[in-house]
């Protein structure tokens, strides 16, 4: 159970405003992550939520019960911090009942959720241990165990998985997905790192200088960002960008890449994209398409409409599953993603095939999405 | 070696600190003819307890002869609560100005800190000023022990600022989250981390006002005063001859709580001053 509503959520330190009316409205239950760079103002958001900090303006509703002016503790929610927060002088058991005492909980009651949250998390042989006598990943455990125990309406995540190695850090990202899925409970998720979010989010909310950029679902966020900001800062490697300058040609409408000597390459815009475009031609526009969306003509699948240039490779990263390409297209470098098997060497050259059913445009002065 | 003339300096360091100890501890055991016709250096013929007795009970400072042990309890009597209420005093301000932080908290911290700026004598007047219009001017309990809360606030706010500043504000945070209020965190989150700057500041402000002179002769009246003053008095006290033995021993019963707390707890006051920092 848990909807979470914001409306119009304001804070601004003295003259500094960091947050420009933020709104959000979840599902029932759903897996909210908030996303940007640091300084974005989501972690400012967090502590609206949660409580710790006061808003300028805006509601907070939770079930349809407004939380404006409420403390942290009658809010109905847990948090697990980045830095854990585990109280140093208490054991693990302690630290998971501290909640429950606090709120009175009846001590039978209290030592089944106990049992119940330690065999949930695994962490049963660490109850008698202090914090500093457990891992990274143990700590995060606790943290994570001190949270359920409380049952609470909402769960808040503040970058909790930042200070663990990469290996935990996957481990624990299906961790805690599966834990939504057990708990069946609303939680708000920040992160700056955009594998957490893609992964785990039902829910994505793309900020950047206290501005929602785009709320949508991992799918919308990633293949229909909707402006440059989204496009660039989702996505590992990042979306390739072009000036490009749209023209009509005999063949249809094409872009011609800014910058070009002579001719250049040509690419054509596909028909879903031609009335839009139409309205730009001969002016400096953004193309946005990602590595892989430019890649070896044998991983196309088939129907997809590709345009295939021949291109000099500058460098090559191996990643495993895939090799990322580094060429250049007419002066402008780009990054493409092609299946391991594909024989490349540095200095040769190789064709690519661009899908560009898949591209985007941007308009180049304000980021705003085009086409 | 090489380092011989480094520990032959130290050496020569702690002899000449050491000196005057000597000297007081082999006169208090001498008799008063020893004294006079002995080297100032020289050790007892025979320990005599003669001027440790009499000291303690016997010698006449101001109008009673009952020497200096009824002082010596009034010095408790004044340590033990201004220790005590400067030090919780002092944690709960310094948990407040890191993490219960409020507009002008910085401010007020500074304030605090010129306290600790402020030589005794100048709050001599307007302390007993503020005494005299609570009526309580002269008195050991509270008049003195009021005196040294107030001049020891200070510090005892600096130190618990300066540790809990390095304690992680997510702890008060989650703490808050869970449930708890301003007092329980503080009991049950911050005091249990605090045992290092508790010694620091207990052991600090005991010596400080166990060794503390002028506000004892300023503020209490002849029969209230703490055991420097009575010291102060026995020396004074001239009758026939002058009792060095006993000047000596009185000296010493007197150092001899700050003493016994060093030794007890001064490992603590070194890692408190030194370790700082709670590790998450």
């Amino acid at each position: 159970m848990g909807k979470l509503i914001l409306q119009d959520i304001h804070k601004s330190y003295g003259k500094d405003e960091v947050l420009h009316g933020i709104n959000i409205e979840t599902g029932e239950n759903q897996f909210l992550v908030l996303i940007g760079p640091s300084g974005c103002g989501k972690t400012t958001l967090l502590n609206i939520i949660a409580g710790l900090e006061q808003e300028s303006g805006g509601d907070i509703l939770l079930n349809d019960r407004r939380l404006n002016g409420l403390s942290p503790k009658d809010r109905d929610i847990a948090m697990v911090f980045q830095s854990y927060a585990l109280y140093p002088s208490m054991t693990v058991r302690n630290n998971i009942l501290f909640a429950l005492e606090n709120r009175k909980v009846p001590k039978a009651e209290r030592e089944q959720i106990l049992m119940d949250v330690a065999r949930m998390l695994q962490i049963e042989h660490l109850l008698d241990r202090r914090p500093r006598q457990l891992s990274g990943g143990q700590q995060q455990r606790v943290a994570i165990g001190r949270a359920i125990a409380r049952r609470p309406t909402l769960f808040l995540f503040d970058e909790p998985l930042s200070n663990l190695d990469a290996k935990l850090r996957v481990e624990m990202r299906s961790e805690i997905k599966r834990l939504h899925q057990q708990l069946q409970t609303s939680m708000v998720y920040v992160t700056h790192d955009q594998i957490e979010a893609m992964t785990m989010g039902d829910l994505i909310a793309v900020m950047n200088e206290g501005v929602i950029q785009q709320l949508g679902s991992p799918e919308s966020i990633y293949n229909d960002p909707a402006n440059r900001f989204v496009a660039g800062f989702m996505g590992s490697p990042s979306m390739n960008f072009l000036p490009v300058v749209p023209r009509e040609e005999a063949s249809g409408l094409c872009l011609r890449v800014a910058g070009a000597e002579g001719d250049g390459n040509l690419l054509p815009v596909p028909p879903k994209m031609q009335g839009a475009l139409r309205g730009q031609l001969g002016r400096r526009i953004t193309l946005g398409i990602r590595p892989e969306q430019i890649t070896d003509p044998g991983s196309a699948r088939e129907g997809e409409a590709l345009h295939s240039i021949e291109l000099d490779v500058e460098l090559l990263e191996p990643t495993g599953p895939d090799t990322l390409v580094f060429t250049r297209l007419d002066g402008h470098s780009l990054v493409a993603r092609v299946h391991p098997s594909t024989h490349l060497q540095i200095g040769s050259r190789c064709t690519l095939s661009f899908h560009m059913e898949r591209a985007v445009f941007f308009d180049p002065e304000n980021g705003s999405r085009l086409a | 070696m090489r380092r011989l003339p480094i520990y032959l300096l130290l050496t020569l360091a702690a002899l000449f600190f050491l000196l005057p100890l000597y000297i007081m501890l082999v006169t208090s055991f001498k008799t008063m003819p020893e004294i006079y016709n002995q080297g100032i250096l020289a050790l007892p013929r025979q320990f005599d307890l003669y001027a440790w007795r009499h000291a303690w009970s016997g010698a006449t400072i101001g109008a009673s002869n009952q020497g200096i042990h009824p002082f010596f309890i009034n010095s408790f009597e004044l340590v033990i609560p201004a220790v005590i209420i400067s030090t919780a005093i002092g944690a709960i301000n310094g948990y407040i100005l890191t993490h219960w932080r409020f507009r002008g908290a910085n401010i007020i911290f500074y304030l605090l800190l010129l306290g600790t700026v402020f030589p005794f004598q100048i709050i001599l007047l307007p302390m007993a000023w503020v005494q005299g219009k609570l009526h309580i001017a002269g008195t050991l309990i509270p008049g003195l022990v009021m005196v040294h809360i107030i001049y020891g606030l200070a510090f005892t706010t600096l130190f618990f600022r300066n540790y809990y500043v390095s304690i992680p504000h997510d702890l008060v945070r989650a703490a808050r989250v869970d449930g708890a209020g301003f007092f329980r965190i503080f009991w049950r989150v911050m005091l249990p981390l605090s045992t290092p700057i508790i010694m620091v500041t207990a052991i600090w402000q005991f010596t400080m006002i166990w060794n503390n002179f002028l506000f004892g002769v300023v503020f209490t009246n002849s029969d209230q005063q703490p055991v420097t003053v009575a010291i102060n008095d026995l020396v004074d006290t001239v009758t026939s001859v002058h009792m060095w033995n006993v000047d000596m021993a009185a000296a010493l019963i007197a150092a001899i709580p700050t003493l016994v707390v060093y030794l007890l707890a001064g490992k603590y006051f070194v890692r408190g001053l030194t370790g700082g920092a709670v590790k998450g």
